[in-house]
């Protein structure tokens, strides 16, 4: 059994004649935190929804857990997979969006109750019961009756991860989680997600927050124009960048 | 130049504007309305001209028999007829069965017109052309006549000649059921352009979300995305009821006896036209009102969840402006609450 949680190879996406992108390589081991950087159109977040197949890759490999995304191999073709196996999948890999995209028409504790009742069947009172274990570790224990409006960027960004964290995850995706947020509010986003690193989550991070990055990714991957620049510990790619490329989109982030 | 200002500036009496040209309208329009008022409730000498004499210290005085001029002894005398309750009772019926139909077939349509299958938006976008293309009325009298193209109907394998099913036509589309079919399939026509408008206004964001926790398109569509629009499809909808209540009396016309049906038939045995319209008139008046009251608060509903705070009901506002009232009348400003 392979300690890798996702494996990537050569994979390629183009939407018409935009080849967005073209034949990236990545390994994440289970339990490590990646965190993808690069400047927009580059093509992290397409590989980001690449992998829980909210975008279907054209070739190349992806694995998921030992499992090939979106197909299944036999008789050496690869068979795409019917969409509820696909739902099947996607469930055991947690996402959280720039945009927050809570249900808006259902309270804070539905919101995280929806997923574990309605597709993994867990009981109304024990989906609740999590659900209120898991507010608690986001800091919004109090927030259960509130709808998504009534709630600031950074406490719906928190019930977002409680709500992914709900249907019990063996990887979860961050899709620049703290871009949409006001400056005071990316702080208590990202203690929680370093409070969930610590807890030994499978991560994988689109971010533009090099202060996280350094401290709590395991490695850091650099993409330009659907390519890996440069990859390996952040100390070494945000610290001592060898490409021009690099140098120059930290000189403008940080 | 400046005025000199008094010691205390917070004693400053307050003189609010006075707006002469929106109490000129109000006074108006009331003056309008009370003429309104006064010439519906006003009474008239008996259009059939009938006099009433009377003798008093042998000098003999007549004058004209009053009578209301909107003959509200009449519309009140035919306002619980037995033949008009049947007819609202029907007009309730066809309806909600035109209504279930048209919401059913419409949501089915705007489904197909927000599919990715050619041939399914092709279809649903023909639909829609047609019956909304087509006079409403005719599309009634069509599926009255429907047995002149189709004698009988029969259910079997597509081109063959092998068949399961007869029904004769004339039997199968009697006026009621040829009434519910033409409003409904006219409704769902409409109707599928509200939902199309709905489910597009669901942030695609909200559906990715759904996704990534392991829905599928159909859980996503019944669980994410439908009470999501149905904040939008609401408004038009309750519109569309109230349309469609007052639409089943052109039923009439194939010789249904619903509402307009049952004071049409009154009037043709005793010529009270007039009277007999306005006992139609109220009895659609009071449906419609009832409706619009549930409309408001099935909207209420559906809003959650989309605004900070929900806007009072009238009966809250109602509340408020009392208290507000009754503050003023006190003379002390009315406390400022938000």
């Amino acid at each position: 059994m392979s300690d890798h949680m996702v494996e990537a190879r050569g994979v390629t996406k183009a939407y018409g004649a935009l080849q967005v992108l073209k034949g990236l390589d990545l390994v994440v081991r289970k339990g490590e935190v990646t965190c993808l950087i690069g400047p927009s159109g580059s093509g992290k977040s397409t590989f980001l929804r690449c992998i829980n197949h909210l975008e279907q890759h054209d070739s190349g490999v992806l694995r998921v857990d030992g499992e090939l995304v979106g197909y299944e191999l036999r008789n050496n073709k690869l068979y795409e997979r019917s969409p509820k196996q696909i739902c099947q999948q996607r469930a055991n890999i947690g996402m959280v969006f720039q945009r927050f995209n809570l249900f808006q028409h259902l309270n804070v504790l539905e919101n995280i109750t929806i997923g574990q009742e309605k597709v993994k069947g867990v009981s109304e009172a024990a989906a609740q019961s999590r659900a209120r274990e898991l507010l608690a570790r986001v800091g919004l224990e109090s927030k259960e009756k509130s709808y998504p409006v009534q709630l600031s960027g950074g406490q719906q960004q928190r019930v977002a991860i409680a709500r992914a964290l709900a249907m019990e995850p063996k990887l979860m995706l961050f899709d620049e989680p703290t871009s949409a947020l006001d400056p005071e509010l990316v702080g208590e986003v990202l203690d929680v997600m370093r409070d969930l690193a610590r807890s030994g989550m499978t991560m994988i991070v689109v971010t533009h927050e090099m202060g996280f990055a350094r401290e709590v990714a395991n490695s850091v991957y650099f993409l330009d124009q659907g390519v890996i620049e440069e990859s390996g510990e952040p100390n070494q790619v945000l610290g001592n960048p060898r490409t021009e490329r690099l140098r120059s989109f930290l000189s403008k982030v940080l | 130049m400046s005025s000199t200002l008094p010691e205390s500036e917070a004693s400053l009496e307050v003189v609010p504007l006075r707006h002469w040209g929106r109490l000129t309208g109000a006074v108006v329009t009331l003056v309008g309305v009370a003429m309104l008022g006064h010439t519906i409730f006003s009474k008239i000498p008996s259009r059939t001209g009938q006099v009433v004499c009377h003798t008093v210290n042998a000098t003999k005085s007549c004058h004209a028999v009053v009578e209301w001029r909107f003959s509200w002894n009449t519309v009140g005398s035919y306002l619980f007829d037995p033949l008009v309750m049947n007819g609202l009772w029907l007009t309730l019926q066809i309806t909600f069965w035109a209504m279930l139909i048209g919401i059913t077939l419409g949501l089915v349509v705007a489904m197909m017109r927000l599919s990715h299958n050619r041939l399914m938006t092709g279809i649903s976008w023909f639909y829609t052309w047609f019956f909304r293309g087509t006079p409403v009325y005719i599309q009634i009298l069509f599926w009255f006549a429907i047995s002149y193209l189709y004698p009988t109907l029969s259910i079997g394998v597509p081109f063959g000649t092998l068949t399961f099913l007869h029904i004769n036509s004339v039997t199968l589309f009697t006026p009621l059921i040829a009434g519910i079919t033409a409003l409904g399939l006219n409704e769902a026509a409409y109707f599928s352009e509200i939902a199309r408008a709905g489910l597009i206004s669901v942030d695609e964001g909200q559906i990715e979300a759904a996704t990534s926790i392991g829905m599928t398109p159909s859980q996503t569509m019944r669980m994410v995305i439908l009470p999501q629009a149905m904040r939008v499809i609401i408004p038009p909808t309750g519109n569309e009821v109230i349309s469609m209540l007052k639409t089943t009396s052109l039923v009439a016309s194939i010789g249904v006896i619903e509402l307009t049906g049952a004071v049409d038939e009154i009037s043709a045995s005793n010529f009270k036209t007039v009277p007999l319209l306005l006992v139609a008139c109220v009895w659609y008046l009071l449906c419609t009102t009832i409706l619009s009251v549930g409309q408001f608060y099935v909207e209420r509903y559906y809003a959650r969840g989309s605004l900070r705070t929900q806007p009072p009901t009238p009966i809250q506002r109602l509340r408020g402006d009392l208290r507000g009232l009754g503050a003023r009348l006190r003379r002390t400003p009315p406390a400022v609450t938000r």
